[in-house]
């Protein structure tokens, strides 16, 4: 499993411990659950999360609140949920982090009306409340995290065409770095 | 081999910083016999530490200790206590450069002459001239291995090269190469040549690419005549009754304070963090700092007119293959007050993988316009734009009042307003560069903001008049004869072009002078 540093077992990583296991035993729907002991759950994905910090509801809208800032419709559910991972641990780690992101999910909640923020079907129903909430500071709190915790898992840079580390296959001098034909 | 000093050891030239500037310095002095201690504030890695890995690398190379910024730049909005992209390590800054290695033009040491008065610009002359630069230019090139000079052959151009050169043909624009890099080409000075890795930003695993860390640092150490002690934060400079500067106290790598003592001082420490040293360094006798009677110090911060375009394409680009700045178009670097501005800029070719082109594409974006950019990275290429902009004597680093570093002193803050000439030309380079991708079939142009300063210059400038500037021509300050300034703080003026070239060139020059004053016991 990555951490949201993108680095495996790198030395100056928070914690090891493995928040996503595999789950694909479990017999729940596709959407995200919430499972026994409030651990959020995505059958289909065969991941879960526990959560510490947060309401595990919250820590759930969190996780559609990262899609819908941050959408790539080929990103699976289970990387913006590592990428939703710091916001967990930050409220875990600190009640005021708690407090703004419990409050500001209650807010985003509020201003979706009956059903909640999870309730609003719609992507564009969705990001008109979070331009609502933009000049918060909860909401600049989730995007800039999430710009470096989703987009610096190692495991989604194939879905952008992107090839990482290089050094150790001879750079491209024969692998292709003046391979354009098409001009 | 490398040497040892004693701490009391009151005849060795002690330099501030390992990169281009203090580098090169220590290399040149060492070989002429000069005694030289190079504090360094940074770890020492080695190339086999480098990491092909952008944030990775980030939190190895960068410099990430305290800043703060004001202005209207954006940089101050989206990444407020990082004003500039510059590294803490042995080698410095030359770990992390592209290699772009242009010299200035004649004009560019002439910018009050060739342009006029300027409102709102603090311009000035340079104290000297291409002509009796253009020695010390070659020494620096041959010393640096930079292509298309000295017959080495240029880079091969990669497919980020491949776009930038078809749209620049469309464009008419005449000079366009894969540039003059100080990147190996082929086998010299026992490095290897560019294997076309990318991540030249993240230090060349490969040592292909010239910094001081694996070239002028080791031949100085091999002299016997140098010793360079990294994790040393220099905290202040001494001086005595006389004026005259004795010795430098520094936190070592424990955090204990030591006091070197000090025949020649050379500050190295990039435009930041060298007139944070002098003004830091105030004393009753220099009460506005060292080397300050002009009140010219941490003034005229210039950190060139910057910006990048990307563009999508329909088929795929991997821009991020190979070398990374390989490539520039020279056609705009004419001064041209026809095109709304004065003085010049240059093309070059620049990728970003994908952490960084999401930090960096449009900071603080969200939503489908911008993840749908993102979407389409292999298609994209990209192109940085580097110009001249004007020195105000407004743009300055000063000491916070607020925010004080591990050691209790003042942390720089970094004070950036654009000129209206520098808005003109990032506009017409932003257009320019749109116009070059639409015409090789872009279907989407993005014109990206400046990202945090990586050449920052000017706040130590070099004039003929010491009220006008800190330094004389030979960076040596006005005030205090044992004192010099031997990076881009220097520079009176930008230039259209990379900085780090010209930075070698006046310390290899610098080098020249210092040994020969000390031997003139004048110094």
């Amino acid at each position: 499993m990555l951490d949201h540093h993108g680095a495996r077992g790198a030395p100056h990583s928070p914690s090891r411990r493995l928040f996503l296991r595999r789950s694909s035993e479990m017999a729940f729907a596709a959407a995200v659950a919430i499972g026994s002991g409030g651990a959020l759950i995505n059958a289909t994905e065969a991941w879960g999360l526990e959560v510490k910090g947060l309401k595990p509801e919250t820590m759930k809208t969190l996780i559609l609140v990262s899609r819908d800032i941050y959408p790539h419709d080929r990103i699976p559910d289970r990387n913006y949920a590592i990428a939703a991972k710091p916001f967990d641990e930050k409220a875990a780690a600190d009640p005021k982090q708690k407090d703004m992101f419990e409050k500001g999910v209650a807010q985003l909640d509020a201003l979706a009306g009956p059903g909640g923020y999870f309730g609003l079907g719609w992507e564009a129903d969705r990001v008109a409340l979070l331009h609502r909430i933009a000049d918060t500071p909860m909401f600049e709190a989730v995007r800039s995290t999430l710009v470096v915790s989703l987009y610096n898992q190692k495991e989604i840079w194939p879905i952008f065409g992107y090839e990482g580390e290089s050094f150790s296959k001879g750079g491209y001098i024969h692998r292709g770095f003046d391979d354009l034909d098409w001009l | 081999m490398t040497a040892k000093f004693d701490l009391n050891d009151g005849n060795v030239v002690v330099i501030i910083g390992s990169g281009a500037g203090g580098g090169t310095l220590g290399n040149e002095l060492a070989h002429k016999g000069v005694k030289v201690v190079i504090l360094e504030a940074g770890k020492r890695y080695e190339v086999s530490d480098f990491i092909n890995d952008e944030w990775a690398s980030f939190a190895q190379l960068a410099w990430t200790d305290a800043r703060t910024t004001s202005g209207t730049w954006r940089v101050a909005k989206n990444f407020p206590n990082l004003p500039a992209w510059i590294v803490k390590s042995v080698g410095g800054t030359t770990t992390h450069w592209a290699g772009a290695s242009l010299r200035f033009q004649p004009h560019e040491f002439k910018a009050l002459t060739t342009y006029g008065k300027v409102a709102g610009a603090n311009l000035l002359d340079w104290p000297l001239t291409l002509e009796e630069l253009e020695p010390y230019y070659a020494r620096a090139e041959d010393r640096m291995g930079v292509t298309r000079t000295n017959g080495l052959p240029g880079l091969p151009g990669n497919n980020n090269f491949k776009v930038f050169h078809a749209g620049a043909e469309k464009l008419g624009y005449k000079e366009c190469n894969t540039g003059h890099m100080a990147i190996n080409s082929v086998e010299r000075d026992d490095r290897t040549f560019c294997h076309q890795t990318g991540f030249c930003f993240q230090g060349c695993k490969w040592g292909a690419k010239w910094s001081t860390l694996y070239t002028e640092i080791p031949k100085g150490e091999a002299t016997g005549n140098m010793e360079v002690r990294p994790e040393s934060r220099v905290l202040r400079i001494e001086h005595d009754d006389h004026g005259k500067v004795t010795a430098v106290v520094y936190a070592d790598k424990d955090g204990k304070q030591q006091r070197q003592k000090a025949r020649v001082v050379c500050v190295a420490g990039n435009s930041i963090e060298s007139p944070r040293i002098l003004l830091n360094s105030a004393s009753s006798k220099f009460p506005d700092g060292l080397a300050n009677s002009s009140g010219q110090v941490g003034r005229n911060y210039m950190r060139h007119t910057t910006g990048s375009v990307y563009a999508v394409f329909e088929k795929p680009v991997h821009m991020y293959r190979g070398t990374t700045m390989a490539g520039v178009i020279q056609d705009e670097a004419r001064h041209d007050p026809s095109r709304g501005f004065v003085g010049g800029y240059e093309f070059e070719t620049l990728s970003l993988g994908i952490p960084f082109m999401a930090a960096f594409l449009d900071p603080g974006a969200w939503g489908r316009s911008f993840t749908s950019a993102m979407d389409d990275y292999p298609n994209m290429a990209g192109l940085w734009i580097v110009g001249e902009d004007m020195p105000q004597e407004n743009n300055r680093i000063t000491l916070s009042p607020t925010v004080k570093d591990a050691f209790g002193l003042p942390v720089a803050d970094v004070h950036f307003d654009d000129h209206p000439n520098d808005a003109a030309m990032r506009n017409h380079a932003y257009a320019q560069g749109q116009r070059l991708y639409d015409a090789v079939g872009a279907i989407r142009t993005f014109p990206t903001p400046p990202y945090p300063s990586t050449h920052n210059l000017g706040t130590n400038r070099m004039s003929e008049k010491p009220g006008d500037g800190v330094v004389n021509k030979w960076g040596q300050t006005h005030d205090i004869g044992n004192l010099f300034v031997s990076d881009g703080s220097q520079f009176t003026t930008g230039g259209a072009e990379n900085p780090t070239l010209t930075i070698v060139t006046l310390a290899i020059r610098q080098a020249e002078y210092i040994a020969s004053r000390m031997k003139a016991r004048a110094i």
